[in-house]
This record gives structure tokens, sequence and C-alpha cells, in this order.
């Protein structure tokens, strides 16, 4: 069956975004996270080549969508842009939270780092306050074993609320537990009973004032706890996205606003103003996913990244610094010119001997030595000369960066070079396009 | 601003100090509270960089580089 554009209210609801399924009975995955927690590996291993690019309606935010099959149903993947929180500070953030709150996928991945799991909780936490159809995954597993950090699943899925399952994405290893997760959520009928998010007396005060008034308008379909938060929070960019979802502006209805009215009353009696009630949102969400890492994530080593400062004392230090990276970026240069040096001779002895053939051919054919000159000495030797020359180089630097790159060694080269950069207001990271 | 009030830019290598406030406003406040820095964190400063400014500090388990600029705007305690 071959692909066909199905935006039956998928489309409509996500302010257009077309979600292509390859067959009706495609379930929509949602696929968050933190930035640089292997999202993408994770996603790319799951659909393989079976994905496509594009951007979110109407924003300049990445969207990739792919298809992955287990156990002989299909999934569609929808790659949402990855954040730290979905508190819609930025255009990135308000994309996942949109399509994570009004998207209607059928399940939601939040992909977190091993190694700092207890900071990747915010996002679980605040996908978990939006829906109960969450599976996360703990990736960068093979990263916390070198660390020695261990993460008991159980009890964390325990605390959650919802299924963890621990991945290497790099390896594959895990992603085959996940779909099944994936799969039993999507199939379980129900609500879960997942974590709860306290928040301090007076928000909760609040919010108990004007959920039951949005319990009965939204008729279950959206969280009410969670959109009278929201309210609360005077989240315009939500209220804008809601009343397109819902196809009616409920604060527009008498007893909503009434509602609103007295709530927000009740915070400033309170003495909660709007910049409290965010910082207190943000303090509780961090509290508690303090309290759900505490019995389930174990450093088994207490300087468990004892040798990454060892290291970063000699990379990023004063005096050594500056040298250690000069002299590394140095070799890495030898490396690519001289090591280019015999491919590029074999590749345009080879292509030019290509070429001389190639010639003979055209003149024994009868072409006129004009077409000749153009054809032959003109847009072949230009273009075997580009290739002679520039392949081998690229074929070898671009490797080497990346083993840079995984190395983690990059980050540190901003660190190193920020300041230099920001007195040319740009910043570190610039000095490598991270 | 009160002169004696202690931010983190004030903390030397190796020291660990609690976050008693946030001055910063706006995105970069939202954004520290995002990596978790609210009262009550425990931040330990690790590390210069060549030049002085950024710093690295270790916040919940993660290892962040802040401007003096930044962490001129988080008052702690020592």
């Amino acid at each position: 069956m071959g692909l066909t554009a199905n935006s039956t209210g998928m489309g409509a609801v996500d302010h257009g975004l077309v979600i292509e399924k390859a067959d009706l009975h495609d379930r929509v995955v949602a696929l968050a996270g933190n930035p640089n927690v292997g999202k993408s590996t994770v996603f790319n291993e799951l659909t393989g080549l079976n994905q496509h690019t594009g951007n979110w309606p109407g924003k300049t935010v990445t969207n990739a969508q792919g298809r992955a099959v287990h156990k002989g149903a299909g999934y569609i993947m929808v790659d949402i842009p990855g954040t730290y929180s979905l508190l819609a500070h930025s255009a990135e953030e308000e994309v996942a939270r949109d399509f994570i709150c009004f998207g209607d996928p059928d399940a939601v991945v939040v992909v977190c780092d091993a190694t700092c799991l207890e900071r990747n909780m915010n996002l679980v936490l605040q996908t978990i306050e939006i829906t109960d159809r969450v599976v996360v995954c703990v990736n960068l597993m093979d990263e916390a074993k070198k660390k020695k950090i261990r993460i008991d699943f159980d009890q964390l899925s325990r605390n959650l609320g919802v299924p963890v399952v621990g991945a290497s994405a790099r390896s594959r290893k895990g992603l085959g537990e996940l779909m099944d997760q994936v799969s039993a959520v999507i199939g379980e009928s129900g609500p879960r009973k997942t974590v709860e998010i306290r928040y301090t007396k007076p928000i909760e005060d609040a919010i108990a004032v004007l959920e039951p008034v949005m319990e009965e308008k939204l008729h279950g379909r959206l969280s009410a706890r969670w959109i009278s938060l929201k309210l609360l929070d005077y989240d315009e960019t939500l209220c804008t996205a809601m009343t397109e979802y819902l196809g009616e502006d409920l604060l527009s209805d008498p007893q909503v606003s009434e509602k609103l009215v007295e709530a927000q009353r009740k915070l400033s009696n309170s003495g909660v103003s709007q910049e409290k009630m965010k910082d207190d949102i943000v303090s509780c969400l961090v509290m508690t996913a303090e309290n759900v890492c505490g019995d389930a994530v174990f450093f088994d080593r207490g300087n468990y990244n004892a040798r990454d400062r060892k290291l970063d004392k000699i990379l990023t230090s004063k005096w050594t610094g500056i040298p250690v990276m000069l002299l590394l970026l140095a070799v890495i240069f030898w490396i690519t010119i001289t090591g280019a040096n015999y491919p590029s001779q074999l590749l345009s002895d080879g292509l030019f001997w290509l070429g001389d053939r190639l010639g003979d051919f055209m003149l024994w054919c009868g072409a006129p030595s004009w077409l000749y000159g153009a054809v032959i000495m003109g847009v072949y030797r230009v273009l075997a000369w580009v290739v002679a020359v520039m392949l081998p180089p690229m074929a070898i630097f671009f490797p080497l960066f990346t083993l840079l790159e995984d190395l983690g060694y990059l980050p540190r080269v901003a660190f190193n070079l920020d300041k230099y950069f920001k007195k040319a207001s740009a910043c570190g990271k610039q000095a490598l396009t991270m | 601003m009160n002169e004696h009030l202690l931010t983190l830019s004030g903390i030397t290598e190796g020291q660990t100090a609690r976050v008693s406030g946030l001055l910063s406003t706006g995105s970069m406040r939202r954004r520290l509270q995002d990596i978790g820095l609210i009262e009550g964190t425990d931040i330990t400063c690790l590390q210069k960089s060549p030049a002085g400014d950024p710093v690295a500090y270790l916040i919940r388990g993660a290892v962040i580089a802040l401007r003096s600029e930044d962490s001129s705007q988080i008052v702690v305690q020592c």
C-alpha cells in the first residue's frame, strides 16, 4: 500500500500538521525529550529510511515523521522538538506542547538521558500532567553504566505510574521492549494512576475553584486540572490553541470566566503574583522530580564522574586548555592533509585516465573538436579535479570531527573560546558551528 | 545592588553553595529554572575556562557553563 495523506481530524487539529499514515490502523506516537539525549537516534533506529521531514505549519521548527513496524502493527513516529520543558517559553516548546496536548497522539514516548535522569524528569512530569499515555525511554544506558549509575526501572515506573524502559539506542538495545510498552499503553482502556504533582496551597486552592467547571466543559477531552493550571498561569498561546482544538472559546463562557476571576482573586489575596506563581510551579516540578528519582537512581561511585573532571582539568584549564585545543586541531588537520594526498593522487589518476578514454571514444564517434573541448577538457576535467581534491579530505576530516563530537570535546571548545567570541557579540558555540 | 549579597560569581573553584534566589528575569530566569536551578539547589563550582569566564558548575548532576553576567544574578549562601 502506498502512502496516502490522511488528514482526518489529525491535520485539522494540529494547525494543519498532516500525519501521513500508510495504513488506517497506524497509531500515532509522539517522540519527546530534552536536547542531546539521543532522541534522533531512537527515531532513526525505529523508522529506518521510512521517514520524511518538513516544517511545523507556520513555524520555523523542523518536523520529522517516520513509520515504524513492530509485531505487525504500524506506528507513525512524530519527532517533536527537543525541549527542557513544555511551559511554552520558545517556539520549540510551544510546538512540543501543542502536539502532545492537541495533536491527539495515541501515546507519547519521552526519551531521557540516563546520566542525568533527574533533570530530564521535569519534562516527563509535565508530559504526564497532560496525558497518561506516556512511556519513558531511559536512553544512553551504556553511558550510565560507565559512570556507575544504577537505575531501578520498576521503582521509577511505580513512582511515575507509567512504564519505564531502559535503552541504548545506538546499539538498538531496549527498543523492542519500548515498542512493546507503547503498544500496551495504547491498548489500555481507562485512565492510569499516574504521579500527582502537588503545587503550593494557594495554587491548589485556586485550581480547586476552576477544575470542576472545566471538567464539565471539557467532557474529558483534555486534562481539566492541567488546563485550569494553565489558565491561571495566563498562558495566551495555549488559549488560542485550545480554542482552535475545541472549536469554541471557553474563556468567553460566562461560567468559566466567573470561576477564573474568582480563582485569580484567591491567588492574589494569598499574595501570589504572576511571577511568583511561575516560580512556584517550576519549584514544585523540580522537587517532585527529586522525589521520583530519590529511591530509583543510585550513584554507585560517590564521585561518579571523577574521570571526566580530571580530563576537564587538562582540556579546559587556564594553562593547558588552549594549547591542548590547538594541538588537537593541528593533529586533525595534519592527518586530513597528509592522509588525503595518497587517495587524491589515485583518484585524479583514475578519473583522468577515464577522461582520456571518454575523449578517445568521442573523437572516434566523430564528435567535433569544440564539443570535445567543452565536454572533456572543460566539464569533465573540472569535475574530476574537484572530486579528486575535495573528496578525500572531506572523507577524512568529517569522521574525525564526528569522533571529537561523540567524545564530547566540542562543548569544551565552546567553553574555552566563549569569552573571545563574546567580544565579537557571538558565543562560543559558533566556534565550531554546533 | 546590595554589596553584601553573595552571588554565584563570587564562589571559587571547588566550593559548594546553595541557591537562595534568582535576580535574573525573563527568559534567562526560566532557562535557569528549567535546568533545576531553584531555591535550595546546591551548586558546586568546578572550574574556570582559560579566559576566566565562563565558569563550569555542577548543577543537579549536570555540568553547566555560566557566564559571569548570568552567575552574578544568582544569589547563594555558603
